[in-house]
């Protein structure tokens, strides 16, 4: 194999896994905050055609990225008013705001559907972009791709290293002694929840206008729940979200690559495009083996209601 | 300021009323959808909830529709009455009608009333079988049944795109993306003359009499209803969880799968990558909005066939995607999910 393949390849990779890292990272806070949204495969998907449809209009990708931004946050919120205000139940809920989001994208999309966008152009960082192999890959990339890694380093900063973000995990693991000390856990929850939303509408826009600059119906194609199971892979800690979402990037890359290169193997195209789910599926039946890894890593409250006897 | 307080005991009443008023509050929604779309509201809300039911033939359609949506959904509910989430009655259904439709194929040009029975025989395993990975990683590896189930939706749908290109793709179709349509043999009988409801609507009112006997009437399904209400109770008096997650997904993936082999060998006569029209999901809504209760089933599930049919009309006459349906649906639980709060609440109005 030579070198360009390789840095192709790499390349790709890192395009792939990026709203992966984007929506998983959105949802990890929202859970660690005990709130668990299965909508993210809706909350991208309109945050994809907000994104696709604002972009197309204005022509500036940026505007697209806020639009989708703010779509996938407005999702969330109809879920945190069903959750936390008004007690909900959490995985029917967010079953719910999936189906929703899918539909309502699928609708408002409809005179979308047979356009497209322009490419948008990478944003080489001087110097580094230049590196043999990895400079390509890492450093002559999508805006967004930086964006990934800031986000990254903002949620870890912020879990770890700073007071609200022990308050979130405090809220996460026992919301009842948070709210004995005089903590606002139901307004705590509200932020992490708009947060997760705001993810996924980042990364349902990253698709539409940046990965393939168009919109088709059911495009998000199951990333949202591939960005859930990420989560749980990567036991609720950012730092193996980012591994994890580069590993599924390079399946989905793999299994594209190996579809587009015309090679001489007698495999459906099928078999291949289900390769990321079969992996999803791998993935967590390893991570699930030991009862404890998931037990002891899961925020003790994930997916209960709560509500303060006022 | 309006409040909600705690009410000592959880309404009865507003148990039922809660569904009610979802489907008024969904209605509200979708004059101001309408609205916004530009459509006269008025006109809309005549052709998405009325029109389709001006004569017999609407009614038919009505109860065709019904009749998947209320099979997955009784076999949904009683998973989730012990808390088993199965969410991938999609590719159980997908699965089922493939398994139904390969019957059908390797019969083709015979006669005889086996191969329906059959037919269904190989959609309910084939549901099953698509059901019991989840069941089996869930039971062995401890593995999230929502999220293996859903992947498995994937998986389904490009099985079926895989099998319609190729081994099960109609010899004489011109190269077109489906099977052959099923010999007459292979069709389930019509009920009334000049409609397309056939045998599978009375499959599904048996299943809903089969559910209700079992949820309610067995000892097993008392031990999946405690075990939904109170996981630590249920361990305490020794019920086994494994056998509730096997029963419980083994019926979702069945079900799924008999009515997957009611709509190839129903309305559509052939197998085709668009198989399933969303029943999968709809399902899922159609078993909260009846509060998983069989009876509920029947009525949920036409109620969600009236939105299939209004999203058609809404089509045909409005210029309007058919996704709207999708849209309906998912605000219909929402705001069921959302009004459910008063069952156990209530508003009340304090000063300050």
């Amino acid at each position: 194999m030579n070198i360009d393949i390789l840095e192709s390849i790499l390349f790709a990779t890192i395009v792939a896994g990026t709203p992966l890292i984007i929506v998983a990272l959105g949802q990890l806070i929202a859970e660690r905050s005990g709130v668990l949204n299965l909508g993210a495969e809706g909350m991208m998907a309109m945050g994809a055609i907000a994104g696709f449809a604002v972009t197309f209009h204005t022509g500036n990708p940026w505007l697209g990225v806020l639009a989708g931004m703010v779509a996938g946050a407005l999702m969330s919120l109809l879920f945190a008013v069903v959750v936390l205000t008004l007690m909900g139940n959490q995985v029917a809920t967010g079953l719910a705001l999936s189906i929703f989001g899918v539909g309502l994208s699928a609708f408002v999309g409809k005179p979308y559907e047979s356009e497209i966008l322009d490419t948008v152009a990478p944003l080489p960082i001087p110097l580094l972009a230049d590196l043999p192999v990895i400079g390509g890959p890492l450093f002559n990339q999508q805006p967004l791709v930086y964006l990934s890694w800031a986000i990254f380093a903002g949620v870890a900063w912020f879990l770890y290293k700073s007071r609200p973000g022990l308050l979130l995990r405090a809220v996460g693991e026992s919301p009842s002694s948070a709210h004995s000390i005089g903590y606002p856990v139901i307004r705590i929850r509200y932020m992490a929840t708009l947060f997760g939303g705001a993810m996924a509408g980042i990364g349902g826009s990253f698709l539409s206008v940046y990965y393939t600059p168009l919109w088709v119906e059911g495009m998000v194609a199951g990333r949202g729940w591939i960005a859930i199971a990420l989560v749980v892979f990567a036991t609720w800690r950012p730092f193996r979200v980012i591994v994890g979402a580069y590993l599924f990037g390079g399946v989905l890359v793999a299994q594209l690559f190996v579809q587009g290169s015309g090679m001489d193997i007698n495999i459906p195209s099928q078999f291949l495009s289900s390769l990321p789910y079969l992996a999803t599926i791998v993935v967590l039946v390893i991570i699930s083996r030991d009862q404890n890894t998931v037990r002891l890593n899961a925020p003790v409250s994930l997916g209960q209601p709560y509500r303060p006897d006022a | 300021m309006l409040r909600l307080e705690a009410r000592a005991e959880s309404s009865q009443l507003m148990s039922y009323a809660s569904p009610l008023l979802a489907i008024v509050l969904m209605m509200i929604g979708g004059l101001v959808l309408f609205y916004a779309l530009g459509k006269d509201p008025v006109e809309g809300f005549r052709i998405f909830f009325i029109s389709p039911l001006s004569d017999i033939y609407g009614v038919s359609e009505l109860f065709l529709k019904a009749t998947p949506l209320m099979l997955v959904a009784i076999g949904l509910a009683v998973g989730f009455r012990a808390n088993v989430w199965n969410i991938g009655a999609e590719g159980q259904y997908i699965m089922g009608g493939v398994a139904a439709s390969a019957v059908a194929l390797y019969f083709y040009e015979s006669e005889g009333p086996h191969i329906l029975f059959l037919m269904v025989l190989g959609g309910g395993v084939g549901g099953m079988l698509w059901a019991s990975v989840p069941a089996f990683l869930k039971t062995r590896f401890n593995t999230n049944e929502i999220l293996v189930s859903l992947m498995l939706v994937y998986v389904a749908q490009l099985a079926v795109s895989w099998l319609v290109h190729g081994p099960m793709m109609d010899p004489e179709g011109f190269n077109f993306p489906q099977s052959r349509m099923f010999e007459e043999s292979a069709l389930l009988p019509m009920l009334i003359e000049g409609t397309r409801l056939n045998a599978a609507f009375l499959f599904a009112l048996s299943a809903l009499v089969v559910g209700y006997v079992f949820m309610y009437r067995s000892f097993f399904g008392f031990q999946m209803q405690v075990a939904g209400n109170a996981k630590n109770a249920a361990r305490y008096a020794g019920f086994s969880a494994k056998k509730m997650v096997w029963i419980g997904l083994l019926a979702g993936g069945g079900m799924a799968g008999v009515a997957g082999m009611s709509e190839v060998a129903g309305p559509m006569g052939q197998i085709t990558e668009h198989v399933s029209n969303n029943y999968g999901f709809a399902g899922i809504i159609v078993a909260f909005v009846a509060r998983l209760n069989p009876v509920g089933i029947f009525f949920a599930s036409l109620l969600m066939a009236l939105l299939y049919l209004g999203g058609e009309q809404a089509q045909q006459y409005m210029n309007l995607p058919s996704s709207i349906s999708n849209v309906f649906q998912g605000m219909l639980l929402m705001f069921l999910l959302g009004s459910d709060v008063f069952i156990k609440y209530r508003l009340t109005w304090k000063r300050g």
